[in-house]
């Protein structure tokens, strides 16, 4: 019988090396503190980039002193790598962080009953509310994920599964469509379509610009995913039988299930808050209009736009809460989507 | 602590006797060809094979005998796992590829005008190097995907996945999880689980390029075995890197080799004779690890 050693973790870091992580992080504090007081810089901006630089200065000059040159290089590595991702985090966090503060106020449970038939934006906020604008917004989700996405994905099945001798104009074309601006989307619809043959403002419209700004999304992302599907899979299924469209209807789409999902969210992150071929082409009616295919139908980015151009305090805080709903209703369709993404085949 | 590693390894030494490769290939019991049911076998006259203006493969002209186990051997580059690519048509998928040549199931050429390529491939199945499994499956389904992928009806499911999971060796293993998927299974088991899948279809002729390359020693012998009982119903042709597995597991050896130019076959002959009377003296160097 041997004793059976305590497991111990000989690589983490010692109560001393704790301490000097801790005063390396401090000095950084202060000397950012001193720094702007004794400068004429101000703001949290200024005590940030400070405390950035000074943090990058102090433990690689530190690492540098205790362990050598190529261990100073490791540390300004290190602390440049997080530098970056605070720096990517801190917009984001500050953008959701006043979007609450402003938008919370305006929120109430008749913002979600009822629609601006019976009201201005100028109104109190107990007037109206923006049920039209959220059911405006998943309509237009919906017809958009419709029309983009069996279209997305075909394209790129054709890309990486036919391989055709359209395949290099084609990926040209989508590369290059990706980074159309949205308001021409908008003005081509308006131009070929509304004036010529519909002549009225519709939700269907607003959708068929949508699409043409998501369906390169979806393409691009989608033939990434599908080009990481081992080459193997497509031959074992060849192998076994299958004809071309059985194995890539039986195997490679569900191999690649959950980089699709994340293809078709990005898709509607792209259209999510898209406003300008809305303005254009749906009308932004006030109040809930079912049919996307007959009259204007109001959306939440209308809606925002409409309530800050108004510019009463009502009207600007009515903006916020759109704001908050609008970014509250996206974060809800990528957590779902992310979940059945994820979720294991069931058996 | 010493002592008793040197004593093992003396053990080691004695209870391991020098047995040449022919007495390996002796020692299994021999095979009648044409005894078996399915088919009257597989035969390739002339073929060639190119990818782009690269000549891979030149004339090669073999038969396989209906329940025989044909074993390809020869360095690598040499055109093995070209070869049997253009038996069930599986070249073709390669940009540029083309062949020449004959390959004849029952008497009928599978590149003949109007065949029907997914037929060939029901008849002809394969088994591939790297163990594939369908990610998005579980291991019945698995099994079975060959009859959705070809839509074949079959009147019993269950027994079809048993009897296939049998004699692959991986029903014991997996009866009790037909549900789990399939990529938690080991290395060898998801090979045996690629040999099921492509049972399941019923081949007659069974195509494997190197299917114990990246398994561990003890799977490799189930594996072999597998093969051994498989070949009462069908024709197989395995390529190996491995002679010892040759030995133990083929009837027929086929040698290849490039000599810079495309592929060729040097020589072909029952198992026992190429390891111990090779006709062609490039045979008799590779077979006795002189070089490749």
């Amino acid at each position: 019988m041997t004793m059976t050693p305590a497991p111990t973790k000989p690589w983490a870091a010692s109560p001393k090396d704790r301490m000097i992580d801790g005063a390396i992080f401090s000095s950084a504090l202060l000397s950012s503190y001193l720094t702007v007081l004794a400068t004429p810089m101000k703001g949290k901006l200024a005590y940030f980039a400070c405390f950035f630089i000074a943090y990058a200065i102090l433990t690689t000059a530190f690492k540098g002193v205790q362990r050598g040159n190529a261990a100073a290089k490791d540390a300004l590595v290190n602390s440049l790598v997080a530098i970056g991702a605070i720096v990517t985090v801190i917009p984001a966090a500050s953008i959701l962080a006043t979007v609450l503060k402003k938008g919370l106020p305006g929120i109430s449970f008749g913002l979600f009953t009822h629609d601006m038939a019976l009201a201005t934006p100028t109104d109190p906020l107990s007037n109206g509310g923006l049920l039209h604008a959220i059911t405006g917004t998943l309509t237009l989700m919906a017809l958009s994920l419709v029309m983009s996405v069996p279209i997305g994905i075909l394209t790129a099945l054709y890309l990486t599964e036919i391989k055709g001798r359209f395949t290099g104009p084609i990926r040209f074309l989508v590369q290059a469509m990706s980074g159309v601006p949205s308001i021409v989307a908008g003005l081509f619809i308006l131009s070929a379509i509304l004036y010529p043959i519909t002549k009225a403002y519709s939700g269907f419209m607003g959708a068929l610009a949508l699409s043409i700004l998501m369906i390169p999304t979806i393409a691009r992302t989608s033939e990434e995913v599908l080009n990481l599907i081992p080459n193997d899979l497509r031959e074992a299924g060849t192998a076994l039988g299958g004809t071309q469209w059985r194995t890539v209807a039986m195997i490679v789409l569900p191999a690649a299930k959950s980089g699709l999902v994340t293809a078709v969210i990005l898709g509607v992150a792209r259209i999510a808050g898209e406003t300008a071929p809305i303005l254009l082409l749906t009308g932004g009616g006030d109040k809930v209009n079912p049919n996307a295919f007959n009259g204007p139908m109001g959306s939440l980015p209308y809606y925002i736009w409409k309530s800050f151009n108004a510019g009463s305090p009502e009207a600007i805080t009515r903006a916020w809460a759109g704001l908050l709903v609008l970014v509250g209703l996206v974060l809800f369709l990528f957590t779902s989507a992310r979940f059945l993404g994820s979720r294991k085949v069931s058996k | 602590m010493t002592t008793s590693h040197e004593s093992e390894n003396q053990e080691m030494q004695t209870s391991v006797k020098p047995s040449s490769l022919a007495d390996v290939a002796n020692a299994k019991t021999p095979k009648v060809p044409g005894t078996a049911a399915l088919g009257t076998g597989l035969e390739t006259r002339g073929v060639h094979a190119w990818f782009g203006k690269h000549h891979a493969l030149s004339n090669v002209s073999l038969d396989f005998a209906a329940g025989t186990v044909t074993a390809l051997i020869g360095p690598s580059g040499c055109g093995k796992s070209t070869f049997i690519r253009t038996i069930n048509r599986m070249h073709e998928f390669i940009p540029g590829a083309a062949m020449a040549g004959e390959v004849l199931l029952d008497g009928k050429d599978v590149y003949a005008p109007g065949t029907d390529v997914t037929k060939i491939r029901l008849q002809i199945g394969m088994v591939f190097q790297k163990p594939n499994p369908f990610p998005s499956m579980t291991i019945g389904e698995n099994v079975l995907s060959g009859l959705k992928l070809a839509q074949l009806k079959v009147d019993n499911k269950d027994d079809l996945l048993e009897e296939c999971l049998e004699r692959a060796g991986l029903w014991s293993e997996v009866k009790d999880r037909l549900g789990a998927h399939g990529g938690s299974l080991s290395g060898g088991q998801q090979q045996r689980l690629c040999i099921a899948r492509a049972l399941a279809v019923r081949p007659q002729v069974l195509l494997m390029d190197e299917p114990c390359s990246a398994l561990d020693p003890g799977s490799t012998l189930r594996i072999e075995d597998t093969i051994r009982h498989l070949s009462d119903t069908m024709t197989i042709i395995i390529v190996t890197h491995n002679m010892q597995q040759a030995a133990r597991v083929s009837d027929y050896t086929a040698f290849f080799l490039s000599d810079g130019g495309p592929g060729q076959m040097i020589e072909v002959a029952p198992t026992s004779e190429i390891f111990s009377r090779p006709q062609d003296s490039r045979t008799e160097s590779y077979v006795t690890g002189r070089f490749g």
